[in-house]
């Protein structure tokens, strides 16, 4: 009788902490967020979003910066996703399970923690010297595209492992090839699993500043990027300079707020399209 | 042991099979029937899903394996360098102890191995899909509602349907690995009639835990353990009169 009390009451404290955590983490969150919205509200209208800068960057909008932020995100994309991809299922599919693999997996995973700050030194060396392809929305992309990659590979070969085997099985002992039975009866159930993934990670690199601080990010630029090798604009750098490094910083207090809340919006927007992608999937397959 | 003198489909000379250094079978000679259904009794982990598994190299895909030994389909070996494995599985049909049918149709279920094999034409598919499933006794059952999800069937419903998925690439032999075991005793009944009617066309190797399915549904059986072929015989002389002292301690269930 006795323990039975005292095991509701160890329950009972148990369900407390874990609901006090979670209050905790969403205020904090919605707070942080209230506090942008409220701020960056003010500053948003339809020229914010579609002019350039004007006045050093004291008036205007911001349009180069999302236009720049889009353009690097989508070489991010076209760089990780389909390697990213074709990685996790050779490494998940065809790669023979052995002290090798494990040890690729696990710098995999390790690269995933490497500082971005790091990626974005990498870059310099690797794009903008060794390759020369300068200080450039390409260099940028490609960087931030390395620093996605193992995000992405990881994300897909969980994706690939919840595809129980009995599928694959199943097909080869129908006389599917190895291929056949991976491309027709794991990958369409993969697929979400993966695109999710992939996507957050792409929602990740966009918000990122320190791998295009010096691979091909600009402090202002008069122009939009006319080719792969111009430099641009992006919002997490523009944050960065309105919020840090302007010379009339109050002035331009507005602005920043603003950007950060297109940002936030931006990444939020992604995350939520990654979601509404794997819901779509999963019911069409029902 | 060589048992009767009829046509071998399937025959087993000195089979060893090992996990990396483990040996799984050792030295299996079994012989199965055309026509026949033969079944493999055997304690857990005596090696009888292991046997079966290497009838259609499913063992392949399994790293760090080994086969000896030879496996002979219709007097071919199937290791030879000449023969394509996965048209050995094609003709080699198996059906999994979990019923695993795709989160798919059930006609694009039993059109999967088809339409991997290149087969496009709708009309003759229909006719393939309804063809299985009139053969493995679940067309009454399902016409109306091809297009559901095969997950909507029962557990009994989902076995048959991979038998019927197994039997619309045509293949000669079939094989069973434990098919009842993770079905109720009513949808076992229909199972066992299945194998009893698909024995008229096909060569039926059955592996089961449950004794008393190898008396009801086979002409011959095999027993192991450890991984040894025990005995081998006509499946009455097994359960009435068999030659060794473990076999009848097993069947009369001294132990196992």
């Amino acid at each position: 009788m006795k323990q039975a009390t005292q095991k509701k009451i160890a329950q009972f404290l148990g369900f407390f902490l874990l609901r006090a955590c979670l209050t905790i983490v969403l205020a904090v969150l919605l707070l942080f967020l209230y506090d942008i919205g409220r701020k960056g509200g003010g500053a948003i209208s339809w020229e914010f979003l579609t002019q350039a800068p004007r006045k050093g960057m004291t008036q205007g909008g911001i349009f180069p910066a999302i236009f720049g932020t889009f353009l690097v995100t989508l070489i991010t994309a076209i760089l990780a996703v389909p390697l990213g991809m074709c990685a996790a299922i050779y490494l998940n599919e065809y790669a023979r399970q052995g002290r090798l693999t494990r040890l690729i997996r696990l710098s995999i995973r390790n690269l995933s923690g490497v500082p971005s700050i790091v990626y974005g030194l990498f870059g310099v060396i690797l794009f903008v010297n060794i390759m020369h392809f300068g200080t450039s929305v390409l260099s940028a992309g490609l960087t931030l595209g390395l620093m996605t990659l193992p995000w992405t590979i990881t994300a897909s070969e969980e994706a690939l492992k919840t595809v129980p085997n009995s599928y694959r099985e199943g097909a080869l002992a129908l006389g599917a090839t190895k291929w056949q039975s991976i491309r027709t009866n794991v990958l369409p159930y993969a697929v979400p699993g993966m695109l999710t993934g992939t996507v957050l990670g792409l929602a990740r690199a966009a918000g990122e500043t320190a791998p295009i601080l010096f691979t091909g990010a600009a402090f202002f630029l008069p122009y939009l990027p006319k080719s792969l090798g111009d430099q641009f604009m992006a919002l997490p750098y523009h944050l960065y300079i309105m919020a840090t490094q302007h010379h009339q910083i109050e002035q331009v207090r507005p602005i920043a707020y603003g950007t950060a809340l297109v940002l936030i919006v931006l990444v939020l927007g992604m995350n939520m399209t990654a979601v509404v992608i794997r819901y779509r999937l999963r019911r069409k397959r029902r | 042991m060589n048992v009767e003198t009829g046509i071998a489909k399937i025959e087993t000379r000195d089979l060893d099979f090992y996990y990396g250094p483990t040996r799984a079978l050792k030295r299996v000679n079994v012989s199965c029937y055309k026509n026949r259904v033969t079944a493999i009794i055997g304690p857990s982990g005596c090696g009888k899903s292991t046997f079966i598994r290497t009838l259609n190299r499913m063992n392949d895909v399994i790293p760090g394996t080994r086969t000896e030994g030879k496996i002979l389909i219709d007097g071919h070996d199937i290791h030879a360098s000449d023969v394509d494995v996965v048209e050995l599985r094609r003709r080699v049909g198996m059906v999994f102890q979990k019923p695993n049918p795709f989160p798919k149709s059930i006609f694009d279920n039993i059109a999967y191995g088809l339409r991997i094999n290149g087969l496009r034409d709708r009309r003759k598919l229909e006719e393939v899909v309804e063809k299985s499933l009139r053969r493995s006794a679940l067309w009454d059952e399902v016409k109306d509602r091809l297009d559901e999800n095969a997950f909507s069937l029962s557990g009994g419903q989902q076995q048959r349907l991979c038998i019927a998925r197994a039997l619309a690439v045509e293949p000669d032999v079939i094989l069973f690995d434990e098919p009842c075991s993770a079905i109720d005793p009513i949808a076992t009944a229909k199972v066992e009639d299945l194998i009893e009617t698909l024995k008229k066309s096909y060569t039926v190797v059955i592996v089961t835990h449950n004794m008393q399915q190898a008396a009801r549904v086979s002409d011959y059986t095999a027993f192991m353990m450890l991984g040894e072929l025990v005995e081998f015989d006509v499946t009455e002389k097994i359960f009435t009169n068999p030659a060794n002292k473990l076999t009848e301690d097993y069947i009369t269930g001294r132990f196992g």
